[in-house]
This record gives structure tokens, sequence and C-alpha cells, in this order.
């Protein structure tokens, strides 16, 4: 190794503690921020990452502990102290208005003004000079913010870290909202942030991209710091998951015992069409098969799976399930025929998120535990207690409020509402968004044993190595179309990203 | 999973359920913390009642005047908290109330009840009320216009039609059935007090106890959510604003029984009454909670301290600016109390 000096430390905090009542977040963590560094923060959700940025961020004051800049100590009572110190959060709801403009989005909250009178033209001046610093100077300062994309969106949101002098940038789980495309994009303007000596702080559950764009990493868990300062190139992932989970844990996929050639088909799709959206899908998935939808974002990926579900009317085609056709368009005949949506945003479209965990469990089937009209609330907790401790919901409690649990926890206790409500086609809208590496094992673990009990399932995810680990056969959209279909076991991440980009060319 | 399934860990499982319990009777201290709180307002303006009125204040019969005056709100009270714990609002209750009275004392509703009895009045009322809640409900749920806009628009119609059918008259209830039915006192309490202690324990039976309150929070709580999971969303709102629309034709006929006289004047404003009831009760605004034990206490206040001020003959205008006060502090407080819960 070339000794060098390395940079000295722009941000450091040392043994952070915060604790609330009843709970220590934080127990000790440390990080080192170098400048010009993209500084990954690992850990498993629960592990105190959150806490850490908001304590970062001045939305949380520490209990112990100190933070240092240019290693002089420094107090963040609240947000616009943050700011002020040169230290920016992206949060992964991003907190643009879309109401507004790039522009007013981007000096919101410290808009130049005389008197109260806003320098438009200023404003629109210093923002094109910012978002060209960004690479995307085909983003109007007058363009209102609604109208752009998650990517777009993220782009604002950076422009408005620059436009506080920001040194550290705090990045949440930027490429969760992304697709592979904007990922690529993302991490160019990280790549020029960090040119320009700005730290950034990464978040992110995918080891793939910390590999791409990562430095050095801390890892932390139950709010201690267990790995420190690791060099990205010469820490396997291995030793990173292990750190993580505290045991060694294999990020792997279950094994596919095959599905019988003579295994009834539960879900058959003809032709289904959405107009302007996807057109002419047709799909089989038979009792205890699993089958994975890849796509970009935007391929109509998520639309189909809506489609079959009858949240959305199709304008062509039709759904059966056993020979039985099933009414377009509406989702209490799906659900009572027995299809079962985990939605791809959980906690808007999933959950009901100031109700307990058995309500969520029981969202689908408390009409039928009632009798005549009278809930049943203890047949209720009982239903959703077994099903989550047969699914090792962490913590088991089905009392508390559904808010409280992690991403891995909560999308268990979706798939515990089909498992209490019962039924033979699950179908699965980015199982694992927000869900860390360890729990992920246990969501495919989970999946596979449901259609080794005859479950049909059909996957859809953006992670296309999810897509071809899980699924047993492959269905490739594109542009709304079905591209290719066949055996997971035949095709390659290269040979399915190859198809999409083909198709999104064309 | 069903090797799990079949051998369950009762050395795991016990202390999970004692867990379950204490955090059960934590939430249950925190939704009581709220209530505690009303009731602790409540009582200071008995005190402040007392102090002031003396025995005028503190007899049984002061006690029944309130609580009759709390009633026709407090009725329809019970409907709003369902509205509002899906999310929504419901402006209409006021003259939707008016339209019922005048409905079920024209001449011809009167003639028919002198043949048949007061049950010509009552349902004349009840399916006045249930209709313009319906007609609400459809508008909202189906024509998915925004609740305010569509119950602001029956706000203004309901009237209209009361004036017109009642022609700015006054119609004397008639039918001495109905009189003997609904006004006067059974067991020392006044009848109308007994429809609102009813319709309470059955509205709070319907919110806890029942499926379809559990499709009220749920759908207050995350409409998107209950469609994903196979709850009719749009009917459902449909019939919770049919059930807020039938409160109020139950109001009407306490209404008759309490003046004695339909009127197309009759409820004007009342729906602000009502909904500052229910928001200082402690329903959501935004949905997603609602509690009637929470409204009947927001009644109770409002009957109260105008009760107190009626006693000590102050002016009226004094006590609007004392219930926007309470309105303010009663939401300020509660925020404070549910605060930890929300963090």
């Amino acid at each position: 190794m070339v000794t060098e000096d390395p940079p000295a430390l722009l941000l450091q905090m040392q043994g952070i503690v915060k604790t609330f009542p009843g709970a220590r977040a934080l127990d000790g963590v440390d990080l080192d921020v170098r400048p010009g560094e993209v500084h990954c923060l690992l850990g498993q959700n629960g592990a105190g990452k959150s806490t850490l940025i908001k304590v970062l961020a001045g939305a949380h004051q520490p209990t112990e502990g100190t933070i240092l800049m240019d290693g002089e100590k420094i107090e963040i009572p609240h947000p616009v102290a943050a700011l002020e110190h040169g230290v920016a959060t992206m949060y992964q709801e991003l907190d643009v208005v879309d109401g507004l403009t790039v522009a007013e989005n981007i000096y919101l909250g410290h808009e130049l003004a005389n008197v109260g009178v806003t320098q438009r033209r200023e404003v629109a001046n210093r923002t094109r000079q910012l978002m060209e610093r960004l690479g995307h100077p085909e983003i109007s300062p007058h363009r209102e913010v609604g109208t752009l994309s998650a990517a777009g969106k993220q782009v604002v949101s950076m422009a408005r870290a620059l436009s506080r002098d920001a040194r550290v940038i705090v990045m949440d789980e930027p490429s969760a909202v992304l697709d592979s495309g904007e990922v690529d994009n993302l991490f160019r303007v990280v790549e020029e942030l960090v040119a320009q000596g700005i730290a950034i702080i990464y978040i992110s559950h995918r080891l793939e991209e910390i590999r791409r764009i990562g430095d050095r990493i801390t890892v932390i868990k139950d709010g201690r710091t267990v790995g420190r300062n690791l060099d990205v190139a010469s820490t396997s992932t291995d030793e990173l998951i292990r750190l993580m989970t505290g045991k060694d844990v294999e990020y792997s996929f279950p094994e596919r015992p095959g599905v019988p050639a003579d295994a009834a088909v539960r879900l058959q799709v003809e032709d289904l069409s959405l107009a302007g959206v996807f057109s002419d899908v047709s799909l089989t998935v038979r009792a205890g098969e699993i089958v994975g939808l890849a796509g970009l974002v935007g391929s109509g990926r998520s639309e189909i799976l809506e489609t079959v579900y009858g949240a959305r009317r199709a304008t062509g085609g039709t759904v059966r399930l056993d020979g039985r056709r099933l009414h377009n368009g509406s989702v209490p005949t799906a659900v009572g025929a027995g299809i079962g949506l985990a939605p791809e945003e959980r906690k808007s479209q999933g959950l009901v998120l100031d109700e307990p965990v058995y309500r969520n469990i029981t969202l689908s089937s408390f009409a039928r535990t009632a009798r005549g009209g009278w809930l049943d609330e203890r047949a209720e907790k009982k239903a959703a207690q077994e099903q989550a401790t047969a699914l090792d919901l962490r913590p088991a409690d089905v009392e508390r409020s559904i808010r409280t649990l992690s991403g891995g926890n909560q999308q268990k206790a979706m798939l515990a509402r089909w498992l209490v409500h019962g039924c033979e086609v699950l179908l699965l809208d980015e199982p694992t968004r927000g869900v860390d590496v360890g729990a992920r094992s246990e969501i495919y673990a989970l999946v596979r044993r449901l259609a080794d009990a005859g479950t049909a399932v059909v996957v859809v995810s953006s992670e296309i190595p999810e897509v071809l680990g899980l699924a047993d056969r492959v269905l490739v959209i594109s542009e709304g179309q079905v591209v290719h279909s066949g055996p997971a076991e035949s095709i390659d991440e290269h040979q399915v990203l190859d198809m999409v980009m083909e198709g999104s060319a064309a | 999973m069903s090797e799990q399934q079949t051998s369950p860990n009762p050395a795991v499982d016990s202390p999970k359920t004692t867990a379950g319990r204490r955090r059960g009777f934590s939430a249950l201290s925190g939704g009581t913390a709220r209530n505690l709180g009303l009731v602790a307002a409540l009582l200071l303006l008995c005190l402040v009642g007392f102090l002031t009125g003396g025995e005028r204040f503190a007899s049984l019969s002061n006690l029944m005047i309130v609580l009759s005056l709390a009633s026709v709100i407090g009725v329809m009270a019970v409907g709003m908290t369902f509205v509002i714990t899906t999310g929504g609002i419901d402006l209409s209750v006021g003259s939707v109330l008016g339209l019922t009275t005048v409905w079920a004392t024209t001449l011809a509703t009167q003639n028919l009840a002198d043949q048949y009895g007061w049950i010509v009045m009552v349902t004349c009322a009840l399916l006045v009320g249930l209709a313009a809640g319906l007609v609400n409900g459809v508008i909202i749920a189906y024509g998915n216009v925004v609740a305010f806009i569509a119950t602001l628009a029956m706000l203004v119609a309901a009237r209209g039609l009361a004036e017109l059918i009642a022609n700015r008259r006054t119609q004397l209830v008639q039918s001495s059935s109905f009189e003997g039915t609904f006004e006067g006192n059974l067991l020392g309490v006044p009848k109308i007090v007994w429809i609102f202690v009813f319709v309470v324990v059955a509205g709070w039976f319907l919110l806890t106890r029942t499926t379809f309150g559990r499709r009220t929070v749920a759908v207050g709580g995350n409409p998107e959510a209950a469609r994903l999971a196979g709850i009719k969303v749009k009917r459902h709102l449909m019939y919770v604003y049919g059930l807020s629309g039938l409160t109020v034709g139950i109001a009407g006929v306490m209404m008759l029984a309490r003046t004695g006289a339909g009127s197309s004047t009759n409820g004007l404003l009342y729906e602000l009454d009502v909904i500052a009831a229910v928001v200082v009760g402690g329903t959501l605004l935004a949905g997603g909670r609602g509690t009637i034990v929470g409204t009947v206490i927001g009644v109770l206040i409002f009957a109260t301290l105008s009760n107190v001020f009626i006693i000590n003959n102050l002016d009226s205008s004094v006590q609007q600016i004392a219930k926007g006060a309470i309105i303010v502090g009663a939401v300020l407080l509660q925020q404070r109390i549910s605060a930890p819960r929300s963090t």
C-alpha cells in the first residue's frame, strides 16, 4: 500500500448516544468523513442509521457524544444549524414541494429577496448554474417540480444542498426510487460532487451500488459502530453481511424444487391490455410456480400486476383463476377468488400505519371472522399472532402500531395478511424494497415456501438478479410488451438488460 | 412454515402476550389521557358554573336542561364522528335538520300521522335525512367531488328546499300521538335524552365492535390500502354519509319534540357546533382515528358552556369567543398529550 497523507477529516461524530424513553437508539456511534469521499453507511433496518442522520441533520439532539467539523466541536440544535454548518440531508421521501418551480424549491427557506420581494432573475440565474454544475442543464428553473421524475426531484434536492454551500451531503437510499438508467445518472452527479471536494454520506441496502461508488464504509449494528472506515475495494461482501447481521448469512436464494409439468394452472392471463401502458400480455402461473416479471421502471410491470388484481380496469383481455373468468376491474372479486397483492409502495398502498399490526394483517379477512357484522377481535389476534410467529415477525407483538416495524417486518405483515386470508395466487410488487440484506433472504425463503405449499406467485422487481434468483420462469417486459418468456435458469442479467434496453431504444 | 406452525413455542409465547397486554393498557391509557383532559375541562366548567350560578346551576332540573340542549347536537355529532373518521366532512347537517323538521310537519304528513300515528312523521324525518346523506355520499364517493364542496352544496340546497316547502312559515306539530310519544320525561329524564343515550351507545358499538367501524377507520387511515385489501371504499363512504344523514333525521325528530314546530330556520349553523364537538373530542380531521366517547364529552362541554353563560345572563357574543378559545385550547392540549405517541 502506498502511504500518503490522508486528507484531514471533514466531519467526525464521536461516541454518539441517543436515548428515547424506553429505548437506546444509538449506543456509541463513530463516523469519520473525509472531504471528497463517498462514505457509505451500512446497517440493517433498526440499526440506527435514520436516528444517526437525524442527529446530524439537527432533527434529534444526541444524549451524549460530540460532533466535530474541521476538528472543531459544533452543536446542531435545529435543522437550520445543520445547513449553516454545511451539512445537508436528502431524505428518502424527497422534501420538495411539487407545486413550486425548480428555482423556488432550491431557494425555499433562504429566498433571495430585497425587502421581501424575491429576486426572480437572480434566482433563475443561480439555479441554472447549479443545474449545470450537477450536469442537468436541461432542467429549467421555471419548471414545476411536480412534473419532474423522481430522479429529477433528487437533482433539485441536491441543488438545494449546493445552494446552501453544503460540504457534506447525506443521501438516504437515493437509488430506491430510481431505475437503473437513472441510477447511472445519480452516480455521475455524485462523482462530480465528490470531485469538487464535497463529502457524501451514502446510505443504501444495495451492496453492488456501494461497490460502484463508495470509498469507505462504516457499518452500524444495534446503535453501535461495528465496522469503521472499511475500504470498499478490500472488504468482502461476506464480511459486510457478517458485520451487519452479526452472523454469517448467505445473501442467497432458496433452491428451486421444480414445478411438475402436470401442476394445475392457477392463474391464466390472456391478451391483457391497458391502453397506453401495456398490451397483449399473456401469462400462466401453475400451482407452486414463481413467475418473475423483469423490466425497467415505467415498462408497465407494476401496472400488469395491478390490472390482474382488478385495481385497474383492463381495456382488453381476460384473467382466469382456476379456469374461472374474473370480473374486470374489481379488487373485491379478485380478493374473494383468492388473489393477493403486496403492493409496490407498502406504506402508502398497503398499510394503515396508525393501526396495530394485527388489524393490518386481518385487513382483508376481518369481515370473514366477524359474525353478523360483529368483529371477533380475539380470533383476529389469534390468527395474526399465528402468522407472526410462523413468519418470525419481529417484534412478534401484534398489538404494536405497524408504523414502528422495520421495512422487512412490514413486508412480512403484508404476506401474513394473505396467509391469514388464504390465497391461491400471490402478486408481489417489489417485495424487498426498503428491506435490508439480512431480511431479504428471509423474504425469499418465505416466498418459496408459499410456492411449495401450492401458491402461484408472480414477482415484479427492479432488481434483475432478484427476479432471476427467485423465479422459476421469467417474463421480460419492455415498453408494455412481453419480449421474452422462459426458464429463469437459462437467462442471465446481461441478456435481460440487453432486451430491455433494446426494447426501450426501439 | 408449517413446521413452525405446528410447534408453537409456549416459552416464547407467554412473555409476548403479557407485553401485548401491557402495551394494550398503555394505548388505552393514551386514549384515556386524552379523554381525561376533556373530562377535566368539563369539570372545570361545572365548577365555574357552580361558583357563579350556585343552586341554579347545580340542580337536577338544570342538568336535564343541559342534557336536552346537548341531545340534538349530540346525535348528529355521533354521525359526524364517522364521517370525520373517514377523513371527510358533512357541512349539510344543520340545513338537512331544518329540512327534516319541515318535511315531517307538512300538512300532508301530519294528516297521515292523524290516521296512522307518530310513526309517519318519524319515518318521514328519517327517510329525508337518510336520502340527503346518501345523495351526499353518492356525489362524494362516485362523483369524486370533495366532501367539503358536495356537502356545502347540500347545505345551500336543503335550506332552500325547506324554505320552499314551508313557505317560510313555522309549522306546528299537531299530532297528539307524536307529542305523547316524544315529549316529556321517562323515569325523570327527558325522552330526547334517552334517544341521545341510545344513539351514543349504538354509535360506540358500531365504531368499535363492528366490521362497519373497522372499515370506517381503515378507509380514513389509508383509503388506497383499504381498496387494495378488497374493501369497497366507495360504497362504504356512501354508507357513512348515509349514516350521518340518518342521525340528522333522528335529531330532526328530537328537534320537533323539543320545540314543537318544524321550521326552515331550524338547525341554522348547527354544523359548526357539531364539527367543533367532534374535533374537540379527539377525532382526527385527517381521518383514521375516531372516538365516540370523546365526541360525547365535547358535546357536553359546549352545552355546559352555553348553560353557564345563560345562567349568568351573559352576552352570547362573549360565549362565541369562549367557544373559539375552547376549540383551539382543546386541540392544542390534545396534540401535547398525544405527542409522545406520534414520535
